[in-house]
């Protein structure tokens, strides 16, 4: 019996991450407990207010937990704030935000300015034939990529998107809000499955 | 042949995914850099920022509008989640020059004195995503014919009284779920009745929900408040007054942060509702003439 994935309600769109899981067969469960993080063989970190939820996993003692997870190895997959969550460094944060870690990269926040420059795109993606479609919502920019991660989305004017980090995934933007389903099948079966 | 599409900006999808972003979270209302601050630090996932709260907009009367730019500049410098701020009912230039100054979101908000007692903002016209007020279903779908990106339902701001909100969100969840229950051919009708286009109605009794986010407004005072809104199914709650006329907004602010993530725990509702010092003291909505009910503004 395999278990099932987990996805982090702390905060942010998580429903949507739900969904996406079901609409693809794929077992998940929300995580909001330390004893339901024990029972997950992979977590997502959804899109949301990385300040937020940085804050209620502290407070509900589960930052730890999943950082000594994610070191672990277990499989995680970032969104948007979830990117930040995962950075081993971030830029524009506010005074002591903490992150998870995991991912051998440095991560602006709110890289792209405010709301009126949020955007909709298509862009290719390593690993998925064909280009997959991406929303950028007030969306962080992986500014520096250590030797440890490997870039797998970028725009056009090259700046870095999405990177793989063995089995940890991270990206700019949101698939799970433009019903793109096929990163979450790459999760699945490239990083959870592997 | 590039692989790269053209970017698009003021998309629908991206002026509904940011209020998907916010869902589970607090919006504050603010008047200042401080006060900005410390909802940031609570753990607020936006702030609005507005001059005067709606319990003071009550109390000192006068007509009320558009806050300062440089107030607004001042919060949007100061913090690093989205900001949002009120326009008038129906004042298409005071929702202009807030997105000439960069607001992630525009409220376009019965608690301003409204500028047109006809028409609302027809917010198609704009890149910056808008959130309006709404009592029942067709209010909603009516505001989101308009454009707007996000619903709040409207409660009785700067009460501290949470019954409207509660008849607000019972009233809205009730009409979906009736709306969801009738046959295709009565569909038309409901339409009528709820002055809604068809597409829309057809919609929502297909999905059983609305097309957009919906948080809750208007009276929330306490983590017992919000975690009641939540329970009753929103999305997120707005706390306007109730924060910042509170005995200790620090510890309130952050009370109600959990309390809406944990909103189905008892356990951890009681510990956070401990020792938070005066709630605001408030006013019965059965107290309020008529006239001064703001949530009678917009139709």
């Amino acid at each position: 019996m395999t278990k099932p994935v987990g996805v982090l309600i702390l905060q942010g769109d998580f429903r949507e991450h739900l969904q996406a899981f079901e609409r693809l067969g794929i077992s998940a469960i929300p995580v909001k407990r330390r004893s339901e993080l024990d029972s997950v063989s992979g977590l997502v970190l959804p899109g949301g207010e990385s300040t937020t939820i940085g804050k209620l996993a502290r407070i509900f003692d589960l930052f730890d937990p999943i950082s000594t997870a994610i070191e672990g190895g277990l499989p995680v997959f970032g969104t948007c704030a979830g990117l930040i969550m995962l950075a081993d460094e971030i830029t524009d944060g506010i005074v002591g935000q903490e992150t998870f870690g995991g991912l051998d990269v440095v991560v602006q926040r709110n890289a792209f300015g405010n709301q009126l420059d949020s955007f909709e795109v298509d862009l290719p993606f390593s690993g998925i034939p064909n280009p997959v479609h991406a929303a950028f919502i007030r969306a962080p920019l992986i500014t520096s990529v250590g030797p440890k991660a490997r870039v797998v989305a970028s725009l056009e004017d090259g700046r870095v998107v999405g990177v793989v980090q063995n089995n940890r995934l991270g990206i700019s933007f949101h698939p799970e809000v433009t019903g793109e389903d096929r990163i979450h099948s790459y999760f699945y079966d490239a990083l959870v499955c592997a | 042949m590039s692989e790269f599409s053209k970017p698009e900006v003021g998309t629908p999808l991206v002026k509904r995914g940011l209020a998907e972003m916010l869902k589970g979270g607090v919006i504050m209302d603010v008047i200042n850099v401080e006060q900005a601050k410390i909802a940031e630090d609570a753990g607020a996932v936006a702030v609005m920022a507005l001059e005067r709260v709606p319990a003071d907009i009550r109390a000192q009367g006068g007509v009320s509008r558009m806050s300062d730019p440089d107030m607004i500049d001042k919060i949007i410098e100061a913090v690093s989640i989205p900001v949002m701020a009120k326009a008038r009912i129906g004042h298409f230039v005071e929702a202009q020059i807030l997105e000439s100054l960069g607001v992630d979101y525009i409220d376009e908000s019965e608690v301003l004195s409204p500028a047109d007692y006809v028409n609302h903002i027809d917010k198609w016209k704009f890149n910056v995503p808008f959130v309006c007020g709404a009592t029942n279903l067709g209010e909603a779908l009516r505001r989101i014919t308009e454009g707007a990106a996000m619903i709040r339902s409207k409660g009785e701001a700067g009460t501290g009284d949470v019954s409207e909100a509660m008849k607000h969100i019972r009233t809205i969840s009730g009409e979906i779920r009736a709306l969801a229950a009738k046959s295709e051919d009565e569909l038309y009708v409901a339409a009528k009745e709820l002055q809604a286009p068809y597409q829309l109605v057809h919609e929502i009794a297909r999905t059983g929900k609305l097309p957009v986010v919906m948080f809750v407004a208007g009276g929330v005072a306490t983590p017992a408040d919000a975690a009641l809104m939540m329970q009753l199914g929103a999305d997120g709650v707005f706390v306007g007054s109730g924060i910042f006329k509170s005995g200790d907004p620090v510890a309130r602010a952050k009370a109600i942060v959990k309390a809406t993530t944990f909103y189905n725990d008892p356990a951890v509702l009681a510990e956070v509702s401990r020792g938070l010092g005066e709630a605001m003291v408030g006013i019965n909505v059965s107290d309020l003439p008529a006239p001064h009910r703001l949530a009678e503004r917009g139709w």
